[in-house]
């Protein structure tokens, strides 16, 4: 039991991460990723949709016939997706403001419905749930990862406007790298969020590489023989 | 398949659309009030940027008029806020939306005394120009937009209510031109406007209305 939960975590934070591997939602990734906060919130509605949606999937999957299966994955994705829209804009109504389109478009983020149909459709209710949690923490690190770059590297700040999210007490929390960074404008237009991605999954291929080749195992010299 | 098996399959469909229903009119039941406030303050605010708050006793955000037909060369459509102070006309504050910008319309907030017809500010509510070439129109990010201030058709002359590039006196700025361009010219346009149709503007205002508190 303990090492099926293990691969659920590792498939989706790192083996089968949607944001670097997968390679879904990458229209919100690249669009909204232009600072902690702002990939903190999307990734946050995200993670909240994908529970719900794996979970519901979950529950019904036995009344649910093969042919109607589709539909009833965007029912339940769209509606859970509206309501959460609806309780931003209610409550964090500013950050919603920012992120804008980008909340109703998580109705056709690929990795819910793909999580829906690959795995909760196939699982009980627990392995759903750590799916979903899973899958949405890969996707919200990699949406923070790659806001934190570009707001680095293009405003020379983190964590700016993050009293949208955690109220007044946390406008203290932005880090000015110096007070006179010239910006660097690239890194917030859209072009700066493909190359960020770029280098991200770069890395982890880098890192992947290096954990799957332990010892620096030279391949041996084939012996040249008379051909 | 038979008739059994077509139940059976749309069933789950017909629940799942009535529980989703269910669940999105619980939601909008239970934010709507709360989304209505978020709205009302963040407008206010604005408001609240252009002209102090002891400056109108009418129920500015209810008492706003939509202005008809195609005036102001907008292509939405514009919204007037009228100050009123002890039942006389104080200032108006426009909501509109220059067509002209680099990347589509800029939607501009811009609030005119109503006697010395004066400007008492601009605001820029939403855009799509070019971050850090356009975007310094945003009164966070560059005080270009505060300079509008008690300006007026006269402070400049009309014929300098024009970026420096195009004659006249307001800058532009360095590697964005149109954007200035487009704010200087909604803004002339406005004040042009206003100075012609104040009169009529407030002919259908109510006298007096209740001001929140």
């Amino acid at each position: 039991m303990n090492t099926h939960f293990e691969t659920i975590v590792r498939d989706g934070l790192w083996i089968n991460n949607p944001g670097l591997v997968q390679l879904l939602g990458l229209c919100p990734l690249l669009a909204v990723t232009s600072t902690v906060v702002n990939g903190l919130g999307l990734g946050l509605a995200t993670l909240l949709t994908l529970i719900v949606s794996n979970c519901s999937v979950s529950l019904a999957r036995r009344w649910i016939q093969p042919e109607v299966r589709l539909p009833v994955f965007v029912i339940i994705i769209a509606c859970t997706v509206t309501a959460i829209e609806l309780i931003m804009n209610a409550y964090f109504h500013e950050l919603h403001g920012i992120l804008g389109i980008f909340i109703p478009l998580i109705v056709t983020n690929c990795a819910i419905l793909a999580r829906a149909e690959a795995f909760a459709s196939k699982n009980n209710v627990i392995d759903a749930f750590m799916d979903a949690v899973m899958m949405g923490l890969g996707f919200l690190l990699v949406l923070v990862a790659l806001g934190g770059m570009r707001e680095l590297l293009g405003n020379g700040t983190l964590f700016s406007n993050a009293q949208l999210m955690f109220g007044e007490g946390a406008k203290d929390w932005i880090v000015t790298l110096s007070s006179n960074y010239p910006g660097f404008l690239l890194a917030i237009l859209p072009p700066g969020a493909f190359i960020g991605l770029g280098v991200l999954i770069a890395l982890k291929n880098w890192i992947d590489s290096r954990l799957s080749s332990p010892a620096p195992a030279r391949l041996p010299a084939i012996p040249v023989t008379n051909s | 398949m038979t008739d059994s098996g077509i139940v059976r399959t749309a069933l789950p469909l017909v629940i799942f659309a009535i529980l989703g229903t269910l669940l999105v009119a619980t939601a909008n039941h239970f934010t709507q009030e709360r989304i209505q406030t978020n709205e009302h303050e963040v407008l206010l605010k604005l408001l609240h940027s252009l002209i102090s708050e002891h400056g109108y006793d009418n129920d500015i955000l209810n008492d706003a008029q939509e202005l008809k037909g195609k005036v102001l060369q907008s292509q939405h459509p514009i919204l007037m806020y009228p100050a009123l102070l002890n039942g006389k006309p104080a200032a108006a504050i426009f909501r509109l939306s220059t067509p002209d910008g680099y990347n589509g319309p800029i939607h501009l907030l811009i609030g005119i005394d109503y006697n010395t017809e004066h400007l008492l500010g601009v605001r820029v509510l939403a855009h799509r120009e070019t971050p850090g070439l356009g975007d310094k129109i945003e009164s966070d990010r560059s005080d270009w937009i505060l300079k509008f201030l008690d300006r007026s058709i006269g402070n400049p002359l009309l014929e300098r209510w024009h970026v420096k590039k195009d004659g006249g006196e307001f800058d532009q700025f360095t590697g964005a031109t149109i954007t200035p361009r487009a704010v200087v010219g909604a803004i002339r346009r406005c004040l042009i406007y206003f100075s012609e149709n104040k009169k009529e503007l407030f002919a259908k205002i109510p006298q007096k209305t209740e001001k929140p508190s």
